[in-house]
Formats: C-alpha cells, sequence, structure tokens
C-alpha cells in the first residue's frame, strides 16, 4: 500500500479526489441555491451522453481544449508556465480562417496549409515570451497576459477591417479548408463534430513523442528539472526555453486552426476571451501534464461545459455552477501538497497499526 | 488655444475616472506582491468586488439608505473582496499551491460563483440597475479656478480623489511604518523576516486579504459609478491592467498610480478619439494595446527594469533552505 501512495498510482489518486471535492462542493452549492444535486447531476450527465448529439458536441468542444491543454503541458514541462495560449490560440484561429477565405487550392495542400499557418502564428505569439524570458528573464506568465490582449484586439481590429462580411464576422471558409465532416456530423445527429477530434487525439500522441522519444525532448524536460543541471551538462538552456514556449505556442495556434476550420468555419470580433486557452490551463493540471491525463481531463471539462445546458434546461440549474466546479477542481489540484500531507496521514496511522 | 483646451477638458476627466479603479486595484496587488505573493487573481476579486458593490447597492437601496447606499456598497464589497481572497491566501500560503494557478483559479470562480447567483437570485444574466448612483459633481471652490478648474475638477466623481488620497496612504504606510517595512521583508526575504521574529505566513495573509479589499473596493467603484449594474461582461481585463500598472509602476504606490492613469488616459483616448481632432486617423487598435504593449517594454527594460519583490512566487516553509 504504500508503494502505490508513493509511486504512479498516488498520481492519478490526487486528480480524482480533487474531481470529487470538485464535485462535491458543486453539490453543496445546488443544495444552498435550492436546487436538487441528484437531478441536477443526473441532467449534467445526460447532457453529456444522453443522445449522440450531445456527445458529438462533447467530443467537438474537447478538440481545442485537448489542444489548450497540450500546450499549457508541453510549457509546464520546461518549466514554464504558458498563461498566454488563449491569445495564441486567437491568433491562430484568425490566420487559419484567413487562410481558408484568401487562397484557392485543392484541399490537400489547402487544408494542411491552413492548420499549418494558424500553428505558426501561435508559435510566433509564444516565441515572444519566450525569447523576453530568455534574453532579458522576464517572466513570461506577465508577457503572456499581455500578449492575450494584444492578440484579442489586433484580431479583432483585423477583422473589423478588412474581413467583415456580416455583423461580426467574417465570411466562411473555402469547403477546401474546411475540416467539417459530413460523416460523423451524420453519425451525431448533426452536431458539430469535426475531424479535428483526430487530429487532436494524433497530437496528444505527437507531444508524448517528442518529449518523452527524442533527444530534445530529454533536453527540455530536463532543463525544466534542474536548469542549472542542465547549463552544466552542455545543454543551451536559453535556446530551449525559447523552442519550448514557441512548440507550447504551435499547439495553441493548431487548437485555434481546429475552432476556425473545424466548429465556426469563420473568425469573428471577440468581446471577451474565448476561456478556452485559460481551461488549458485547468485541463494541462489535472491531466498531470501527461498526455493521456490531458486527453481525459478535455473530455471531462468538454463534457461539463456541454452538460451545463441540460442542467439548466432540465433541472434549472444555472450552467455557471459547471465554471465553479472547475475552479475548484483547479485549486484543489494545485492544493496537492496538502491532499498528499493529509494522505499521508491516513497511510502512515494505518502502518502504526 | 481653445482646441487644445476642448481635447483636455474632455480626454483629462475621462481619463482619471477610468485610472480609478485601476489604481485602487494596484494598490491592492502592491500588497498582495510585496508580501510575496503573486496575485493573477485580482480580475476575479474585482469581479467580486463589482458583484458586492451592486448587491450591497440594491440592498441597502431597500433598506431606504438613499443615496448612502452606494457608498455602503463600496464598504459591503470590501468585506466581500477580503473574504474571498482567503481562497487564494489559503491555497498558495498554507497549502503551497503555485500561487499563479491559484490566481487562475481565482479569477474562474469569482465570475463562475458571482454570475451563478446573479441567475438564481434575478433569473437572468444581470443584476437590476442600480438607482442611487454615485454621480458626477463639480468640487465647490476648486471647480472655478479657470483651465485646471473644468479640467480637474468639474462633472467628476469624488471616488477619483479618494481613491488619490489612498495611494498616498499606501505610499506612507508601506514605506513609512514598521508594518509596511515588515510586510516588505517578508517579500524580499522571508526567512531572514522569521529569524528575526516576523510572522511570515500573517504577513502574507494580511498582504492576501487586503488586495482583495482593495480589489474589491476597485470593482465596486467601476459598477457604481460607471457600469450601474453587474453582469459576467462588466469587468474585463480591468483587473490585469491593474496588475500591469502595478509592474509597470515598478511595484510603487506613485509608480502604480501613474500608470493607471496613463494606461487610464490610453482607454479615453480609445473611447472617445473619434471626436477629437487630429485623432481621427489613429486606428482604435493602437490606444487599445498600448498599456500591454509598454508594459511587455517595462519588463524587458527597455523603459527602466521592473525589478519584483525577490521572494515574489515562492511559497515560504519554515526552516527550509
Amino acid at each position: 500500500m504504500k508503494n502505490f501512495m508513493q509511486g504512479r498510482g498516488f498520481n492519478i489518486l490526487i486528480p480524482l479526489i480533487a474531481i470529487f471535492f470538485g464535485f462535491a462542493a458543486g453539490a453543496v452549492i445546488m443544495l444552498f441555491s435550492g436546487n436538487n444535486p441528484i437531478e441536477g447531476y443526473s441532467a449534467l450527465i445526460a447532457g453529456i451522453i444522453g443522445e449522440p448529439y450531445d456527445f458529438g458536441e462533447t467530443l467537438q468542444r474537447m478538440t481545442p481544449l485537448i489542444f489548450s491543454g497540450l500546450a499549457v503541458a508541453f510549457a509546464f514541462r520546461t518549466g514554464l508556465l504558458n498563461i498566454g495560449v488563449e491569445g495564441q490560440l486567437i491568433v491562430g484561429w484568425f490566420t487559419s480562417v484567413y487562410v481558408g477565405l484568401a487562397i484557392e487550392a485543392p484541399m490537400i495542400i489547402h487544408l494542411p496549409l491552413a492548420i499549418t499557418a494558424g500553428a505558426v502564428a501561435g508559435a510566433l505569439w509564444g516565441f515572444v515570451p519566450g525569447y523576453l524570458k530568455a534574453r532579458f528573464q522576464v517572466h513570461e506568465v506577465i508577457v503572456t497576459i499581455m500578449m492575450n490582449y494584444i492578440a484579442m484586439h489586433v484580431t479583432n481590429s483585423l477583422i473589423r477591417t478588412y474581413l467583415l462580411d456580416s455583423g461580426q464576422r467574417t465570411g466562411f471558409i473555402n469547403s477546401t479548408a474546411s475540416l467539417e465532416s459530413g460523416f460523423l456530423s451524420e453519425l451525431t445527429q448533426f452536431s458539430r463534430l469535426h475531424w479535428g477530434f483526430f487530429i487532436a487525439a494524433a497530437a496528444c500522441v505527437l507531444m508524448w513523442f517528442i518529449l518523452w522519444k527524442t533527444k530534445k525532448g530529454f533536453e527540455l524536460r530536463s532543463v525544466g528539472y534542474n536548469k542549472n543541471a542542465s547549463l552544466y551538462a552542455g545543454m543551451n538552456v536559453n535556446a530551449n526555453i525559447i523552442l519550448s514556449m514557441s512548440v507550447s505556442g504551435a499547439f495553441a495556434g493548431a487548437g485555434g486552426a481546429m475552432v476556425g476550420l473545424g466548429t465556426y468555419q469563420y473568425a469573428n470580433i471577440l468581446p471577451a476571451f474565448t476561456n478556452i486557452g485559460f481551461d488549458g490551463i485547468a485541463v494541462a493540471l489535472l491531466g498531470a501534464s501527461t498526455s493521456v491525463g490531458i486527453f481525459l481531463a478535455a473530455f471531462l471539462f468538454g463534457g461539463l461545459q456541454q452538460g451545463a445546458n441540460m442542467m439548466q434546461s432540465r433541472a434549472g440549474v444555472a450552467p455557471e455552477l459547471v465554471e465553479i466546479i472547475i475552479a475548484l477542481i483547479i485549486f484543489f489540484v494545485a492544493s496537492s501538497y496538502i491532499i498528499r500531507w493529509g494522505l499521508g496521514r491516513l497511510t502512515s496511522r494505518k502502518g502504526d497499526k | 488655444m481653445d482646441v487644445i483646451l476642448q481635447i483636455l477638458y474632455i480626454i483629462v476627466p475621462a481619463s482619471l475616472i477610468a485610472a480609478t479603479p485601476l489604481m485602487l486595484t494596484a494598490m491592492g496587488g502592491l500588497f498582495s506582491e510585496r508580501s510575496g505573493v503573486v496575485n493573477i487573481g485580482l480580475e476575479g476579486l474585482m469581479v467580486m468586488g463589482a458583484f458586492g458593490g451592486i448587491m450591497g447597492t440594491l440592498i441597502f437601496e431597500g433598506m431606504g439608505f438613499g443615496n448612502l447606499s452606494p457608498w455602503m456598497g463600496i464598504g459591503f464589497a470590501i468585506v466581500i473582496g477580503a473574504i474571498f481572497s482567503l481562497f487564494h491566501a489559503v491555497a498558495s500560503i498554507s497549502f503551497r499551491a503555485d500561487q499563479i494557478v491559484s490566481g487562475v483559479a481565482l479569477n474562474f470562480l469569482a465570475l463562475g460563483l458571482t454570475v451563478f447567483i446573479v441567475r438564481e437570485v434575478f433569473d437572468r444574466g444581470q443584476t437590476d440597475t442600480i438607482s442611487a448612483r454615485i454621480f458626477r459633481t463639480n468640487i465647490p471652490v476648486l471647480s472655478d479656478i479657470p483651465i485646471l478648474g473644468p479640467m480637474l475638477f468639474s462633472r467628476v466623481y469624488l471616488t477619483t480623489y479618494i481613491a488619490l488620497l489612498i495611494v498616498v496612504l499606501v505610499w506612507y504606510v508601506v514605506f513609512k511604518t514598521p508594518f509596511g517595512l515588515r510586510l516588505r521583508a517578508v517579500g524580499e526575504h522571508p526567512m531572514a523576516a522569521d529569524t528575526m521574529g516576523i510572522k511570515v505566513l500573517r504577513m502574507r495573509y494580511i498582504g492576501v486579504m487586503l488586495s482583495g479589499a482593495f480589489a474589491g473596493a476597485g470593482g465596486a467603484v467601476y459598477a457604481v459609478t460607471i457600469a450601474g449594474n453587474f453582469a459576467a461582461g462588466t469587468i474585463v481585463g480591468q483587473g490585469f491592467m491593474a496588475l500591469a500598472a502595478l509592474i509597470f509602476g515598478k511595484w510603487t504606490p506613485f509608480g502604480a498610480m501613474g500608470a493607471a492613469i496613463f494606461f487610464g488616459f490610453a482607454m479615453a483616448l480609445s473611447t472617445s478619439a473619434q471626436q477629437l481632432p487630429g485623432f481621427q486617423n489613429i486606428p482604435q487598435v493602437y490606444f487599445l494595446i498600448l498599456p500591454y504593449v509598454l508594459t511587455i517594454f517595462a519588463l524587458a527594460g527597455f523603459v527602466g527594469k521592473a525589478e519584483p519583490p525577490k521572494a515574489l512566487n515562492q511559497p515560504y516553509t519554515k526552516g527550509s533552505r
């Protein structure tokens, strides 16, 4: 038992405990606000897996969340906290849609080009804080927060000035750049599920491969564990920091491309952040920065956000309850020290008997 | 000359009004960050403050306090902000959670919790509009001064001048009192402070709770002067801009005040540039991103190096090296 507690099992246990506490707190809030928690949660679950449509929408919602989670996790492995996933995702969304609109090409060229364009834009947006961190030792968190706002205002302005089609959005992208899938959509009662889901799953494998199976990945993780030791071992710490932020930004930008080319087929003027990028922090944290963990955490959060609608219509619970649950789960995962401490107390007491 | 004065009469009051919530919130951030706790959660604390300010005002209006109720609402928001900041304090100080992650969670929680309550209470996404607002007034005597009068003292909110006084007060407390010295010591070198008998964790709790109180006031002032009601979109980014002002002001009260006024100026320009001669041709986006770009420059050392408190973002464990 003790080995289990200290080993890998423990790392799985913490997110599970955090999720449990998050939902328990959600139930308490429902009780206090005069709702029935059992009704609320059964409506929530029905909203995730009740109908094929709901399930399709859940998978659609988790697609960009996987990317934003991977982006946060990738930087985190190098000891960097990329709060700028939101901004990188926005520029990726905009750029991929721009390429989708402006270029005429057969699908086999157009679609990869549009996705790559999104990833490159995100990478550039991640490169800036990475460079400033490496060159001037500026903390990446503040720079990325500022870059988020710059991304939102600049893309909004570009759409408003050059690409406005109807209302607050651009025109629809050419079908050759679209990730839309008639097959997947029909399978799920015409949800917005698109091919991007499989690209996201592949991206999980890609991150695992880069980090654990390549020499560069070893270097990146090594810098994350101990900068000084890595420097002493002859690694170029600064180059790795810049690379890590750029790759992280590329994941985020590709996530934006999924939203632009898959879910909406256009880009619109954003009145506020999409929150997909910020949710990525929660996804990465809950998934312990592992590919499998991120996939599962993205499913959980995507499902919660989708199921929230049903919770409102069927049980009368305000959908913001889901945001509260997500926030509390982040608190509990981040406070893993106290969970570890508590569990340690429990097991050592058992050991004494 | 008259044209320039006309521009100033529009832009200067607008800048000060936009700067007021930023100033107050940046003072909150100063207490927290000077004690060594990063506070990304200022945005969420402002959301809580705006919510508390409006709810408080509505409640006190109902009890018949009339024009006093928005002021009492601000007081209510200060209490709510301080209590809500305990989430961040407990997680990041006692449970040694990553301070940035905890701050991010605080932002989520504030928005979720407030909008959830609003929906449960009002059955829609926004609160009722308060009727007893704090309105713009002319300050007697001072508003009669030529040029300066109409620029600085006419049609202003009293809250702006209170905020300016508070900045002076914060400077005095942080740099001229034993409490301020202890607060800064805890943020620079907690172990040394601990050996001198200062209770590091307690000082940090005070720092974070003060940040909650001030950010609560900032959010409430925005709500009862400018917004008039509360919804999910009431506070969008002002908290982060206050954080930027704090950093651009190099973690000092007057620096943060100056930065806040400057950011307020940029915000005022972005909304009213269309009416101003000579500014029509500059795209709005430049004014919108100016505060953020400048903050990045400040951090990179192009506008003087901004050095954070040394123990910022490090949880303190007694006896650790």
